[in-house]
């Protein structure tokens, strides 16, 4: 007797997902741009571009350049500022009965402080991502992400002054993820997101230059899946928190190649940009793929994965 | 941000190929009847991931009537190289229409304007052309390429446009004028007597013509090609400097333009 409905919701242990598939900041605009292609209220969440406290302008273009089977960017996270989002957008997604989680970022930690603070006096927030791999200026640039004191020291604080849940993402352009890992575990995460872009250079051979103004930019699409399960599947190894899964997907089975690995949730970015429904299919699809094996519950398929 | 804004498949109904660029005329009723001169859609020319993204295409033409809409392309890459190899019978999925496109609300019959179109940019002016001739706007036509084989919708302008003059150039005196469009633009000296002027070429022709007119005093309306990675406002990738309260900022051209008025635009030099 095959299933008929599939229990698609996965506990994240400080919060429950209607199901584990999520946007990837900065694929999915702050989630209203994308009204006109899907009812937000269907995704597991919206996880909105990164926000800083006052609003930014971003990189010089050209801020994208098209790879093999991926995206390069370097778009310099541009964005309206929190005060606005809270103003101008949040109300809307809650109108919409959207899961939202906002991703923060920060120049300082002193920033990404202040962002969450504003953020914790509004409703309609599920939970913060927190985006360290922003260039951080009183560290030459160097992002928190990359070193695993600057990851503890920024995810503690935030910690500490946060009244929601927080979920730290990882950069992938680390040689030892576990360790960056353990650092957000200890320094209080409830959950770890990864991964992020993997840093990358295309030339113009015919001029012999950058094919981005910024020169160096990340690559996503589904040139990085297999990198970026590899990685996802290593963490869920090294930590005892939620881990949700991204890099790459495009289906629902390589969806479910991230939770087969241990992946709570998944979070779908470049994917956005050329199926702008690609998360409520991937969502179908995976529940056709339940549906087909007799699983009832999608929990039951998180970490089936056998070497 | 709410728009209307459709994502459907559309069904190759007639191709045409001239060299380099390809006329498709493809079945998307809802688009055709929510577009306007000027905007544009995305299509996805592979369902494989190479090319992994969407490409722009300005619509050259509509036909609410019968449902139909018009792209008009040149071969210039790995996308548009693909999207050429379909034939008819065939389906792309495209989300449309996108985008701010020229203003007609301005004018009143009777009243004159220049279109400048440079190569593949006559398309967007060719769909405005249809508009304008519906409003009884008096269309002057300037249709530049390389050589004669860069102009190869002379014909369907002549035949469906109606325009009071159609002047063609070509930088090889292949057909019409020979020089630069921007050079027979500025030997025709009819300023004083036009109300405005609608642009869609290559940056370096776009920006001379924004000189021009700002010198003559004639307003302008400048469609910009950039690379775009979704076309619908949350990549961030396609932006350009654009004068907004007397400052420039960097302004999303999928979402603000591609339509722009020239005084606004910072061009870029060569």
């Amino acid at each position: 007797m095959a299933v008929q409905k599939v229990d698609m919701s996965v506990d994240l242990g400080f919060f429950r997902l209607t199901n584990p598939v999520l946007t990837a900041s900065g694929t999915f605009g702050y989630g209203i741009e994308m009204m006109p292609f899907v009812e937000l209220k269907k995704l597991g969440g919206v996880v909105t571009k990164g926000l800083y406290f006052e609003p930014r302008e971003g990189n010089p273009p050209p801020r994208l350049v098209e790879v093999t089977a991926g995206l390069l960017n370097a778009i310099g996270l541009p964005g309206i500022g929190v005060k606005a989002f809270i103003r101008d957008i949040l109300p809307r997604l809650r109108e919409e009965k959207a899961t939202v989680i906002v991703n923060v970022c920060g120049e300082t930690v002193e920033e990404y402080v202040k962002v969450v603070r504003c953020l914790d006096e509004a409703e309609g927030i599920a939970f913060y991502e927190l985006n360290i791999s922003c260039p951080n200026v009183e560290e030459e640039g160097r992002c928190p992400a990359l070193n695993p004191q600057a990851t503890y020291s920024v995810v503690s604080r935030v910690k500490k002054a946060a009244q929601r849940p927080i979920v730290t993402k990882l950069s992938p352009n680390v040689t030892d993820i576990a360790l960056i890992a353990r650092a957000a575990e200890e320094a209080g995460s409830d959950a770890l997101s990864l991964v992020n872009t993997f840093l990358g250079l295309a030339v113009n051979v015919e001029t012999r230059r950058p094919k981005l103004a910024n020169v160096y930019g990340g690559l996503s699409g589904p040139a990085i899946k297999p990198l970026a399960l590899r990685l996802v599947y290593q963490t869920v190894q090294a930590v005892n928190i939620p881990v949700i899964g991204l890099g790459g997907i495009v289906t629902g089975y390589d969806a479910l190649e991230f939770l087969s690995v241990g992946a709570r949730a998944v979070q779908i970015g470049t994917a956005n940009f050329f199926d702008p429904q690609a998360t409520l299919r991937i969502i179908q699809e995976m529940e056709e793929f339940c549906r087909e094996h007799n699983i009832s519950r999608i929990e039951d398929f998180i970490g089936s994965f056998r070497i | 941000m709410e728009r209307e804004v459709c994502l459907v498949q559309a069904k190759i109904l007639e191709k045409y190929k001239w060299g380099q660029y390809i006329l498709f005329y493809l079945f998307a009723p809802e688009i055709s009847k929510l577009a306007k001169p000027g905007q544009f859609v995305m299509i996805r020319v592979s369902e494989q991931f190479i090319p992994l993204l969407r490409r722009p295409f300005s619509l050259m033409s509509v036909d609410p009537s019968e449902g139909r809409i018009a792209i008009f392309f040149q071969i210039v890459g790995r996308g548009t190289s693909r999207l050429s190899q379909y034939s008819p019978g065939e389906s792309l999925s495209l989300i449309g229409p996108l985008g701010q496109g020229y203003s007609l609300s301005v004018l009143k019959p009777g009243d004159k304007v220049i279109l400048v179109g440079g190569g593949r940019g006559i398309a967007p002016l060719f769909f405005l052309a249809q508009q304008l001739k519906e409003k009884k706007i008096r269309v002057m036509i300037f249709y530049g390429g390389k050589s004669a084989q860069d102009l190869p919708l002379k014909s369907l302008i002549e035949e469906e446009l109606g325009v009071e003059e159609l002047v063609l150039a070509t930088e090889d005196g292949s057909l019409g004028e020979k020089g630069l469009v921007t050079e027979v633009l500025e030997r025709k000296e009819i300023w004083p007597r036009i109300e405005r002027v609608y642009v869609c070429g290559p940056e370096a022709m776009m920006r001379k013509i924004a000189r021009m007119i700002e010198v003559w005093g004639v307003p302008g309306e400048f469609s910009l090609e950039t690379y775009m990675g979704c076309g619908l406002g949350i990549c961030w990738s396609c932006v350009r400097r654009i004068k907004k309260a007397n400052s420039w900022s960097w302004v999303k051209i999928c979402e603000e333009g591609p339509v722009f008025p020239g005084e606004v635009i910072k061009w870029e030099e060569d």
